[in-house]
C-alpha cells in the first residue's frame, strides 16, 4: 500500500474518533470540559497515597535483571 | 531469511510493603509469587538444564558461574502458568514472562494478563499478611534512587544473521524508538545529566554499547546467547533497553516496530547505514529531548533528529515489507507513521497514546491545579502511582476508566489470556499440558517438558525446539484425544517409530 494511502486510513479513523469525542463536549462548552478535568484531578488526588512524602523517601528497590 | 517473529516480554515488578515490620523484598516477592494458583498445585519445577545465561552471542562464554537453585528453592521461586508463561522470584522482584506470541496484539494481551496476575497475587498476599499491611506493586523500572529493574523483550531471529549486523542495524533504532516507547520519568539518576522530566525510565542506566551483563554497565545491545530453541536455526534476541509500559498502544508499537526492524535486518537492508557516533550519549540526550527535535550525529556524517531516524526505518519497512505484511503488521506501519507525524507537530498530541506523554500531561495538570512544582513529593508519587497494578489505585487505570487513553484490546479481553495459552506458538502445547496433565508434569522450560508417567519410573522429556510448532493447529486434536500424559507420550513414541 502506498504510504500516503496508509496514512490517510489511520489518520482518518483517529480524526473521526476525535470528532466523536469532541462532539458531545462541544455542546458542553469550555467550562464543562474544565469541570470534567477538575473532577478527574480531584479523583486522582483522592486515591494518591496519603503519606506520599514518606512513601517516596522509603521507596527503594534493589537492582534486578 | 527472516523467520516468524515469535516474541515475549519479561517484566520485573517493583514491590513495596507498607505497614509490616518485615519489609524484605525477597520475602515479599516470594509470598506474592506463591500466593497465585491457576491450577491444582503440584510440584512442577523449572528445568534449568536448558539455560545458558553465560553464552555470549559474540562467540564466547563468560567466566561468571551461574548456579541453578536446589530443588526446594526451585519449587519456592518458580511457577509455570497455564497461559504458557512463567512467574517467578527474580532477585528481589516478582517477574512475569509472557508466553511466546506470534504478533504484537497478542503480546499486548499477554503482557496485560501479567498485570492481572500480579494484582490477584497482591490481593491474596495482603489477606495472608492481615489488614494492616499493604503490598504495592509497580510496573515500572526505577526507584528514582539509582536502582533499575528490567522489562526485557525477546524476538526470534534467524541464526545465520551475523551478530554484528544486528548490533549495527538495531542500535540506532533502539536509541531513538524511546520517543514513542518511553514510560516517562520525573528527575534523573545514576550520575547522568540533570532533567526535570525525561522520556525514558531506563536511559539513565545504559553505560555501554554491547555486552553480556544486564545488571552492571548495562549495554544497549545485550549479547546473551540463550536461544531456548534449536540453536542451529534460531537466535533469541534479548532486548533489555526498553521501559515497562502501561499503555497498550505503547507496548503494541514498541514490539510491533521492533519486530519489523529485525525482519529488515534479517533481509540485509539496514546494515550500518544509521550507525551513530555515540549511542550511549545519544540514548540519554534523546530521553531528555521532550520536543524530539535535537540532533544526533551519525558516523557517516550528518546530524539527524530521532524522528528523522525513525522515519528512515519506517520508509524501509514500508518499501520492503508492506506488500507482504499481515493485517497487524500493516496496522503497525500505519500507527508508526501516525506517531512520527504527531511527534513532529507537537508530541503532546499523543497524550492518549504514549506513556511518557500521557503521564506528563497528567502530572502537569495536577501541578497546575494544586500549584505545585516538579520537586514536590506528590509529583514523584504521581509518577510512581501511574504504574500501580491495583486497578483501584493505579493512575493509568483511572485514566482508562475515564476514557482518557487509546486502547488496543477490547475491555476485559486480557482476562482470557490469564487462563488460556496463545494458540499459534509452542506455548499452546505447554499451557494445555499444564491444564490437562498437571499432576504428571515434573518440570518445564521454554523448550522442554518433562513428564512423570504413571506407567514408567523414569522421566520422559519432550523437546520443543521450534517455537512455531506445538500450536493448536498441530497438536490440538492430539491433546484432545489423550486423557493422560501416559497416552500422550505413547502417542509420540509411536509416531517416532
Amino acid at each position: 500500500m502506498p504510504s500516503k494511502e496508509r496514512k490517510q486510513t489511520y489518520k482518518k479513523r483517529e480524526e473521526e474518533k476525535r470528532e466523536e469525542r469532541q462532539e458531545p463536549e462541544a455542546d458542553k462548552g469550555a467550562q464543562d470540559i474544565k469541570d470534567d478535568l477538575d473532577r478527574l484531578l480531584d479523583e486522582i488526588d483522592e486515591i494518591l497515597e496519603e503519606d506520599s512524602e514518606e512513601f517516596i523517601e522509603n521507596y527503594i528497590q534493589r537492582g534486578g535483571e | 531469511m527472516p523467520v516468524p517473529k515469535v516474541m515475549g516480554v519479561e517484566t520485573e515488578y517493583g514491590i513495596s510493603v507498607k505497614g509490616a515490620v518485615d519489609r524484605d523484598p525477597v520475602t515479599a516477592s516470594t509470598l506474592v509469587v506463591n500466593s497465585y494458583r491457576d491450577r491444582e498445585r503440584n510440584k512442577v519445577l523449572w528445568d534449568y538444564d536448558q539455560e545458558s545465561p553465560t553464552s555470549d552471542a559474540r562467540g564466547f562464554t563468560s567466566d561468571e558461574t551461574v548456579q541453578s537453585p536446589d530443588e526446594e528453592s526451585n519449587r519456592v521461586i518458580n511457577d509455570i502458568l497455564i497461559n504458557g508463561g512463567r512467574y517467578y522470584v527474580d532477585h528481589a522482584h516478582p517477574e512475569y514472562c509472557t508466553p511466546e506470541c506470534l504478533d504484537a496484539r497478542e503480546l499486548v494481551k499477554y503482557d496485560k494478563a501479567g498485570e492481572i496476575i500480579l494484582n490477584i497475587s497482591r490481593q491474596i498476599s495482603e489477606e495472608v499478611l492481615g489488614k494492616d499491611t499493604r503490598i504495592i506493586i509497580h510496573k515500572n523500572n526505577s526507584d528514582h534512587k539509582g536502582h533499575s529493574y528490567g522489562c526485557h523483550e525477546n524476538y526470534l531471529m534467524d541464526r545465520s544473521v551475523d551478530f554484528q549486523e544486528i548490533v549495527d542495524g538495531l542500535t540506532p533504532f533502539l536509541v531513538t524508538r524511546q520517543i514513542f516507547t518511553g514510560s516517562g520519568k520525573v528527575g534523573y539518576e545514576n550520575g547522568s545529566d540533570p532533567a526535570v522530566y525525561q522520556i525514558s525510565q531506563r536511559a539513565d542506566f545504559f553505560e555501554s554499547e554491547v555486552g553480556l551483563s544486564t545488571m552492571v554497565d548495562r549495554p544497549i545491545i545485550n549479547t546473551r546467547d540463550e536461544p531456548h530453541a534449536d540453536e542451529k536455526r534460531f537466535r533469541r534476541l534479548h532486548v533489555i533497553v526498553g521501559d515497562a509500559n502501561m499503555s497498550e498502544f505503547t507496548t503494541y508499537l514498541k514490539v510491533g516496530t521492533t519486530a519489523l526492524v529485525l525482519t529488515l535486518i534479517e533481509m540485509g537492508v539496514i546494515k550500518d547505514r544509521f550507525k551513530l557516533m555515540n549511542p550511549v550519549k545519544a540514548i540519554k540526550s534523546v530521553s531528555r529531548d521532550l520536543n524530539c527535535n535535537g540532533r544526533i550525529s551519525l558516523l557517516k556524517g550528518g546530524d539527524w533528529t530521532p524522528i528523522q531516524i525513525q522515519r528512515e526505518y519506517l520508509n524501509l519497512a514500508v518499501k520492503y515489507l508492506s506488500s507482504t505484511a499481515d493485517p497487524i503488521a500493516k496496522d503497525i506501519l500505519e500507527k508508526w507513521e501516525f506517531v512520527l507525524d504527531k511527534l513532529e507537530e507537537d508530541p503532546m498530541q499523543l497524550d492518549r497514546h504514549i506513556d511518557w506523554v500521557i503521564k506528563k500531561r497528567l502530572i502537569e495538570a495536577y501541578m497546575r491545579k494544586f500549584d505545585l512544582d516538579w520537586s514536590d513529593h506528590r509529583v514523584l508519587m504521581l509518577d510512581l502511582q501511574y504504574h500501580d497494578v491495583d486497578p483501584e489505585k493505579g493512575l493509568y487505570y483511572r485514566l482508562v476508566k475515564n476514557g482518557q487513553v487509546e486502547r488496543i484490546l477490547n475491555p476485559g479481553e486480557a482476562f482470557s489470556a490469564v487462563t488460556d495459552p496463545p494458540e499459534s506458538t509452542r506455548a499452546y502445547f505447554r499451557g494445555m499440558c499444564l491444564k490437562k496433565y498437571s499432576q504428571q508434569i515434573h518440570s518445564v522450560s521454554w523448550n522442554s517438558m518433562v513428564f512423570e508417567l504413571n506407567s514408567s519410573s523414569s522421566l520422559n522429556k519432550i523437546y520443543m525446539q521450534d517455537p512455531c510448532r506445538g500450536t493448536k493447529e498441530l497438536v490440538g486434536e492430539i491433546l484432545d484425544g489423550c486423557k493422560t500424559a501416559d497416552e500422550l507420550i505413547k502417542f509420540f513414541d509411536e509416531l517416532s517409530k
